[in-house]
C-alpha cells in the first residue's frame, strides 16, 4: 500500500459503479452487466473468471471475498431461459463499502468453473461446499472434496432435481396438511422405515465405507510410516484423528493431524457431522418459515441470525409497494437483543476456549450465571431461551412486556415478577459489567493464560483477509473490519462505539478483542436504554409483515456482524412470474465455516495441545459450520 | 443423598416399629437400582443446539449433580448414560453407534429434544436420521426444541424411575442382568446413503427387483410387510440367517419353556432357575432377530 | 511480579466461594427451605452467590410468552352455551405457517349437508417435529391455538404418544387465562369480549362495532341463561341426539337472531356433535 500511485488509489476507493465500469473497460468481452430484474453486479465469462478476480483484487481493491456460492437455475423460466448453474461471488473492500457481485455461469451437465483459491484462499472451503452440494468442479482447486457429506454419497443434493427420501412437495405449505390432513409419519414413505434411498444401480457386492480412507488420502495412510530425523534422533510421523466425539471440539467437529513428535505438520478439518440440510430445507420453506430455522444455525446467538436473515429478505420486500420499514422502536429492540446475544456469545467463546486450554469449567460457570439471567430476559420477551425467533419482516415478534412475569402452572412452580426496564437497567449497568470485570480479573493478567496463548496460533493480517476470516479472528489480526461500521445497517450509524482491534494475531489478541467487544456492546446497550424510554409509546410491531408475504423477484445479500463474524444470507427470489412465497435459493455465509479455512495454516508447527486452543479461539458453532 | 432406610424397606416382612429406622429389609434389586440411579454418569457428548441446554443443565443453576450425575465423562468406557443431545445426522450416527457399543452395560440412552427423538424440524432433510431409536434402544424421550433444562431434568428423573423398576431376578427385564453381554449394535455403513447392516437383506432384495424392472425407481415399489410381522415369527420360530445376528448358541434357539410360577426366586430349584435363564436368552434372540428384520 | 495474575484469579475464586455461603448466613441456613419466600430475590438481579433452582422441589415458573408445544383452546367444559366447543375453526393457517409442517388438520363438515363447518374434525401435532417456534399461535386469527407451558412431557415411548391428537391438545380457555393473564386479556380486548368471535370478518371490523355486539350478546346470553334455568326440568335430555336436525335460520348476524333460533342452533350443534361422535365410535 506504500508505493501506490494516485490513480491506483482512486480505483481502489472509488464507488462500486466506477469499479464495474472500469472492469467492463478492461475486460470488454468477458464482463457484462447482470440485467435480470432485481439482480445486480456483473456476469463474468468463466473462461476469464480468474483474471477478472485477480484484477478486482489487485487493481480495484476488493481484497475480501465474502461469499462464494452457487445457484441452480433448473427450469426457472423467468430470469433465464436456459438451465444452468451459476456461481455467485460477493467481494468487498476491507476499507468498507458495499459488495461487488460477480457471477459465472456454467452448464449443468458439465459443470466446471476455474477455482478462485489462487486469488482468495478464502474460497477454499466454500468451493468445496459447492462441489459437494452442487457438483461443480473447480479447476486447480488444491483439495476439492466432499466437505459436508461423505465420499460415495449419491448425487449432489442442492441441485433442484435431487429429491430427498422424505420428499413431499416442491414447496411448503404441503397440501396434505389441510384440509384433509390425516397424520402420517414420513418414515412410512420408504420401505426401510428410515430416511434413506438407494440409487437403482447400487453395487451391493462392494459395500465398504470408502469415506474414511478418502479422508486420510494425502496423509500417507497405507504407505510405510515416514521416518523423520531430528538432531540425529529418528522418529516416525504419526497420524492422529481427533473427533468427531471429542470434548474439546465444540460439538461434532473432527480434525486429522500428521504429527512429528508433538508438533503438527498437517491438519485437515473435517466437518459435516451436523450437516442438517439447512439450505435445502430453506428452499422448501416460505420466507417466513426460515426465521425459526435460522435460530438453529448459530444456536448461541440466535438473535443475530434472525437479524441477518430479516435484513436480507427486507431488501427484497422493500420493492413491494405496500412495504413499510421497521419502526424506530423495532430497530432499537433488534439492536438491544443482538448486542445482548453478542455478549452471551463472547462469554461462551471465552469460557470454552478456557476449557480447551485447561481452565476446565470454573470460568464457564461464572459466565453462565449471567447468561442465565439474560436467557430469562429472552424467555420472557421472545418466548424461548435459545431459539428466540424474535425478528419479523418489518419489525419484531412483540414489544417488551411491561413486567417479566411468570405464572404458576405446574406443581411447585415458583413465580418471579420483575419490572422489565429495571431488570434491563440493572443487568446492563451492574451485572454484566461486573461479570466482565471479574472475567478480566481472572484471566487477563493470568500467567498461565498468557503463556498458553501469546504467540500461539498466529494469523497475519494479510492471511486473515486472504482467508476471508471474519469477526474477532479478523480483528485480532489487525484488520479493523466490523460490518456495523464498514457497511452499516439498522441504527448502528447513530450509536457510539469503537471497533475492537489487536495487531498481534494470536490467541491472546482474539481474547482481548472479545473482551473489548463486550465492553463496546455494553456501551451500545447503555445508549439503547434511553432510546427504549424515548420510544416507549411507539409500536414495535406496527409494520410487521403478514405470514403470506411474497417477495418480489431478485436477489439480495444481507449481512450482519454476528458474534462469530460476518453472517451473510444470500437469497434469491425466482421461479415465478411476479413474486414468490418461497426462496429459490437460500444460502448462509457462515462465519464459523469460513473461519475454519486457515485452521490448518495456523496450526502448522504448533503442539497438539495448542491446536485445541486455536480451535477454541476461532470460536465455532457446529450448527453454523455444517448447517 | 442420604440412604432412607424406610424407603428401602419392602413391606413384605414385618419389622417391629421400634426397629424400623435401624433395619432395612430390601431386595438386592432395590439396593442395586438405588446405587445405579444415583450415580448415573452421562457421557460428555454434545451434538447440536440441545447440547447447550444440556451444559446449562449441568451448570450452576440447574445442577444435575444433585442427582448424582455430575461426573460427565468424555469417554464412553466410563459412562452409563448417553444423552443424545441434538440432531443425529447420517454421518454422525456411525460414531454414535460405535460409542454406544463401547459403553459398558448397564447403559441407557436418553433422546433429548425433538431431533434426537424423531428427527425434529430437520426430519425432512436428506442427511438427518429420523430418531436415534432407529439405531439404538432408547430409554427416555424428552420432547422440546430445545427442551428447557427443567424438561431435561424431568426426563432424567423419569429415567431414574425406570431404573427403579428394573429387576435382577427377571432376567429378561433388561438385557444385561444375568444373561451375559449383549450383542453390539451393528455399525451403519456410509455407502451411497446410510446403510443399516440389519437391513442389508432388504436392500439387496430391493436392488434385485429394481434391476429386473430397470426403469422402476427403487423407492417407487409398493410397500411390503416387514418379515417379522408374519405369523411364523410370532410363535417364536426364528428366521434363519438374519444377516445382523451372530450365530446363536444352541440354547438360545428353540421354543420357550413354560415355567411354573408362584414361588419366590430364592425358593426355586436349580433347574427352574436354569430354565429361566435359557428362556431369557431365547427371548433375547427372538427380539434381536425381530430388530434385524424390522430395522 | 510473576504469579500476581494467578493470585488475583484465585482470590476471585475464593470470593465466589465465600459468596456462595454468604447468602446462607443471611437466611439463617434456611435459604432453600420452603418456608422462606426468597425465590424471586434469589433468581433476580440483586443477588450474588448460588442461585440453584432445586428442581423438582421448586420449579422456575415460565413467563407468559414461553412457548413449548402448542395446545388448542376450547370453551370451558362448564360453559353453559358451548361446553367444550373448539375455538379452532379449521381455517388451516397454523398448518400453513408451521415451518416444519407438523400440524395436520381434518376440516370438519356437516354430517347432513356435507358442507365444511368451522370446526376441526381432527387435529394432530407431531411433537417430535414441532420446533416450538410459536408461529401457529402468533398467526392464528381466532386465538385458538396457544403455546403450552407444560414442559414435563418426557416419556418412555414415542411411537404411541408423541403425535398429539385433538383430545390431548384441547385445553380449556381458563387454562390459557391462567397461563398468560396479560396476553389473554389483551386478546380479549381485541376480540371485544372473552368469548370466541366466530363471526364473519366484516362484523367486527371495528372495535366499537364489536363492543356493541358484545354488549348485545351479553344481554341475550343472560336472557338465555335465565330461560334455561327455568326450563331446565322440562327439557328431556334425549331430544338432543334424536329426531331431525334442527336448522337455525341463516342470513342474520348472531345478535340479530331471536332467542329461539339461537337455541335451535345450539341444539343443532349438539346433535351434529352426537352424530359425529357416533360415527367415530362405529369406525
Amino acid at each position: 500500500m506504500v508505493d501506490m500511485t494516485a490513480p491506483d488509489l482512486d480505483l481502489k476507493t472509488g464507488s462500486i459503479d466506477d469499479a464495474i465500469a472500469n472492469l467492463k473497460e478492461k475486460f470488454p468481452d468477458a464482463v457484462s452487466d447482470d440485467t435480470r430484474a432485481g439482480y445486480g453486479g456483473v456476469i463474468v465469462d468463466k473462461g476469464q473468471l480468474r483474471e477478472v478476480a485477480q484484477y478486482l483484487k489487485q487493481n480495484l481493491g476488493f481484497d475480501y471475498l465474502s461469499s462464494a456460492t452457487a445457484v441452480d437455475y433448473l427450469g426457472e423460466g423467468q430470469h433465464t431461459t436456459d438451465d444452468h448453474l451459476e456461481m455467485v461471488y460477493h467481494a468487498y473492500r476491507t476499507s468498507g463499502g458495499s459488495a461487488l457481485v460477480f457471477k459465472a455461469q456454467t452448464d449443468r451437465d458439465d459443470a466446471v468453473v476455474p477455482s478462485l483459491v489462487p486469488v482468495w484462499k478464502g474460497a477454499d472451503f466454500q468451493e468445496s461446499e459447492v462441489y459437494d452440494l452442487f457438483g461443480i468442479k473447480f479447476t486447480d482447486h488444491p483439495n476439492l472434496r466432499r466437505i459436508l457429506l461423505w465420499d460415495g454419497f449419491h448425487g449432489h443434493p442442492m441441485r433442484k432435481d435431487w429429491k430427498e427420501p422424505y420428499y413431499e412437495e416442491e414447496a411448503k405449505p404441503f397440501g396434505s396438511r389441510w384440509p384433509g390432513g390425516q397424520v402420517h409419519r414420513a418414515e412410512e414413505k420408504t420401505i426401510f422405515g428410515k430416511n434413506v434411498q438407494y440409487p437403482a444401480d447400487i453395487d451391493l457386492s462392494r459395500l465398504t465405507d470408502i469415506s474414511e480412507s478418502k479422508l486420510y488420502e494425502g496423509f500417507g495412510m497405507g504407505v510405510d510410516v515416514q521416518k523423520v530425523t531430528h538432531d540425529g534422533v529418528e522418529t516416525d510421523q504419526l497420524i492422529v484423528n481427533m473427533g468427531p466425539h471429542h470434548p474439546s471440539t465444540h460439538g461434532v467437529f473432527r480434525m486429522i493431524m500428521r504429527l512429528d513428535g508433538e508438533s503438527v505438520r498437517d491438519l485437515e478439518p473435517i466437518m459435516g457431522y451436523l450437516h442438517r440440510n439447512h439450505e435445502k430445507i430453506g428452499e422448501r420453506n416460505t420466507w417466513l418459515h426460515n426465521i425459526p430455522f435460522t435460530d438453529r444455525l448459530d444456536y448461541i446467538s440466535s438473535m443475530g441470525n434472525n437479524h441477518g436473515y430479516v435484513l436480507a429478505v427486507e431488501q427484497l420486500l422493500a420493492h413491494n409497494k405496500r412495504w413499510k420499514p421497521p419502526t424506530y422502536r423495532a430497530e432499537v429492540l433488534r439492536v438491544l437483543m443482538v448486542e445482548m446475544s453478542r455478549i452471551i456469545n463472547h462469554l461462551w467463546a471465552i469460557g470454552f476456549w478456557l476449557n480447551d486450554i485447561g481452565a476446565f469449567f470454573t470460568p464457564v460457570l461464572y459466565f453462565i450465571e449471567e447468561r442465565e439471567r439474560m436467557m430469562d430476559f429472552f424467555e420472557a420477551v421472545a418466548g424461548s431461551r435459545m431459539m428466540c425467533n424474535y425478528m419479523r419482516f418489518g419489525g419484531v415478534f412483540a414489544d417488551l412486556p411491561e413486567r417479566l412475569r411468570s405464572t404458576a402452572n405446574l406443581m411447585n412452580d415458583r413465580v418471579r415478577d420483575y419490572n422489565t426496564m429495571q431488570f434491563l437497567t440493572e443487568m446492563i449497568n451492574e451485572r454484566i459489567p461486573r461479570t466482565i470485570d471479574d472475567l478480566e480479573e481472572l484471566l487477563t493478567e493470568n500467567e498461565i493464560v498468557k503463556v498458553r496463548s501469546i504467540g500461539v496460533g498466529i494469523l497475519s493480517k494479510e492471511d486473515a483477509i486472504n482467508y476471508s476470516t471474519a469477526g474477532p479472528l479478523l480483528r485480532g489480526s489487525g484488520v479493523a473490519y466490523d460490518i456495523r461500521r464498514a457497511d452499516p445497517y439498522s441504527i448502528y450509524p447513530e450509536l457510539d462505539f469503537d471497533v475492537a482491534v489487536r495487531n498481534e494475531g494470536d490467541m491472546y489478541a482474539r481474547y482481548s478483542v472479545r473482551v473489548q467487544e463486550m465492553r463496546e456492546s455494553i456501551r451500545i446497550l447503555k445508549q439503547i436504554l434511553p432510546r427504549l424510554e424515548y420510544t416507549a409509546n411507539e409500536s414495535a410491531t406496527a409494520n410487521n409483515g403478514s405470514h403470506g408475504d411474497k417477495a418480489p423477484l431478485g436477489e439480495a445479500y444481507g449481512r450482519v456482524e454476528n458474534g462469530k463474524g460476518e453472517l451473510g444470507y444470500y437469497v434469491v427470489s425466482a421461479g415465478n412470474k411476479r413474486a414468490t412465497s418461497n426462496p429459490w435459493r437460500y444460502h448462509v455465509r457462515a462465519p464459523s465455516f469460513i473461519n475454519l479455512t486457515p485452521l490448518g495454516a495456523m496450526s502448522e508447527g504448533m503442539k497438539v495441545a495448542d491446536v485445541v486452543g486455536i480451535l477454541g479461539s476461532i470460536d465455532i458453532v457446529l450448527g453454523e459450520t455444517d448447517r | 443423598m442420604e440412604l432412607n432406610l424406610q424407603e428401602l424397606s419392602t413391606t413384605q416382612y414385618p419389622v417391629p416399629a421400634d426397629m424400623a429406622n435401624n433395619v432395612a429389609i430390601t431386595s438386592l434389586s432395590k439396593l442395586y437400582n438405588w446405587g445405579r440411579r444415583n450415580s448415573m454418569w452421562p457421557m460428555l457428548f454434545g451434538l447440536a443446539c440441545c447440547a447447550i441446554e444440556m451444559i446449562a443443565t449441568a451448570s450452576s443453576r440447574f445442577d444435575f449433580s444433585r442427582f448424582g450425575m455430575e461426573v460427565m465423562r468424555a469417554t464412553p468406557r466410563q459412562s452409563d448414560l448417553m444423552i443424545v443431545s441434538g440432531t443425529v445426522t447420517k454421518k454422525m450416527i456411525v460414531p454414535i453407534v460405535r460409542l454406544y457399543n463401547q459403553m459398558p452395560e448397564p447403559k441407557y440412552v436418553l433422546a433429548m429434544g425433538a431431533c434426537a427423538s424423531g428427527g425434529g424440524p430437520f426430519k425432512e432433510g436428506y442427511n438427518v436420521v429420523s430418531g436415534i431409536d432407529k439405531y439404538l434402544p432408547t430409554d427416555v424421550y424428552v420432547p422440546g426444541c430445545p427442551p428447557t433444562p427443567q424438561a431435561l431434568l424431568f426426563g432424567m428423573i423419569a429415567l431414574q424411575k425406570k431404573i427403579d423398576g428394573e429387576s435382577l431376578s427377571l432376567m429378561d427385564d433388561v438385557p444385561w442382568y444375568g444373561v451375559g453381554p449383549s450383542e453390539p449394535t451393528p455399525v451403519p455403513i456410509l455407502g451411497p446413503d446410510i446403510i443399516d447392516p440389519r437391513q442389508m437383506d432388504m436392500i439387496r432384495r430391493r436392488a434385485e427387483s429394481g434391476a429386473r424392472q430397470a426403469d422402476t425407481a427403487v423407492m417407487d415399489v409398493s410397500r411390503e410387510l416387514p418379515a417379522w410381522r408374519s405369523p411364523a415369527l410370532a410363535t417364536g420360530a426364528v428366521a434363519e440367517g438374519g444377516s445382523g445376528t451372530a450365530t446363536a448358541s444352541a440354547e438360545a434357539t428353540g421354543e420357550l419353556t413354560a415355567i411354573p410360577g408362584g414361588k419366590a426366586p430364592w425358593e426355586e430349584s436349580e433347574e427352574i432357575y436354569e430354565q429361566r435363564r435359557i428362556n431369557a436368552l431365547r427371548r433375547k434372540a427372538i427380539r434381536a432377530s425381530r430388530r434385524t428384520q424390522e430395522g | 511480579m510473576n504469579g500476581q495474575g494467578l493470585l488475583k484469579g484465585m482470590l476471585l475464586t475464593l470470593r465466589h466461594f465465600v459468596e456462595s455461603y454468604a447468602d446462607d448466613i443471611k437466611y439463617g441456613f434456611k435459604k432453600f427451605s420452603p418456608d422462606v419466600d426468597n425465590f424471586e430475590t434469589r433468581q433476580g438481579t440483586q443477588t450474588r452467590g448460588v442461585f440453584t433452582v432445586q428442581y423438582p422441589d421448586e420449579k422456575l415458573a415460565m413467563p407468559e410468552r414461553f412457548r413449548f408445544v402448542p395446545f388448542l383452546v376450547v370453551e370451558d367444559w362448564d360453559d353453559e352455551l358451548n361446553p367444550g366447543k373448539d375455538w379452532c375453526t379449521s381455517c388451516g393457517i397454523c398448518a400453513k405457517v408451521c415451518p416444519p409442517q407438523c400440524i395436520w388438520i381434518v376440516r370438519g363438515d356437516d354430517p347432513v349437508t356435507g358442507r365444511p363447518i368451522p370446526e376441526p374434525e381432527a387435529f394432530f401435532i407431531d411433537i417430535d417435529i414441532c420446533m416450538n417456534c410459536g408461529f401457529c399461535a402468533e398467526y392464528c386469527p381466532f386465538d385458538a391455538i396457544k403455546m403450552d407451558h407444560d414442559y414435563e412431557l418426557a416419556s418412555y415411548d414415542r411411537t404411541t404418544n408423541h403425535v398429539f391428537d385433538k383430545e390431548k391438545l384441547s385445553k380449556e380457555q381458563r387454562y390459557w387465562k391462567n397461563l398468560a393473564p396479560t396476553r389473554a386479556a389483551e386478546e380479549a380486548d381485541v376480540r371485544g369480549g372473552w368469548e370466541h368471535k366466530n363471526f364473519k370478518k366484516s362484523w367486527n371490523t371495528t372495535k366499537e362495532q364489536a363492543q356493541s355486539a358484545q354488549a348485545e350478546k351479553d344481554t341475550k346470553r343472560d336472557e338465555v341463561r335465565a330461560r334455561k334455568a327455568a326450563a331446565a326440568d322440562e327439557k328431556p335430555a334425549a331430544s338432543v341426539s334424536d329426531g331431525p336436525i334442527i336448522v337455525g335460520q341463516p342470513g342474520k348476524a348472531p345478535w340479530e337472531e331471536s332467542e329461539e333460533i339461537r337455541e335451535k342452533r345450539r341444539l343443532g350443534a349438539l346433535q351434529r356433535k352426537a352424530i359425529r361422535a357416533a360415527k367415530r365410535g362405529d369406525g
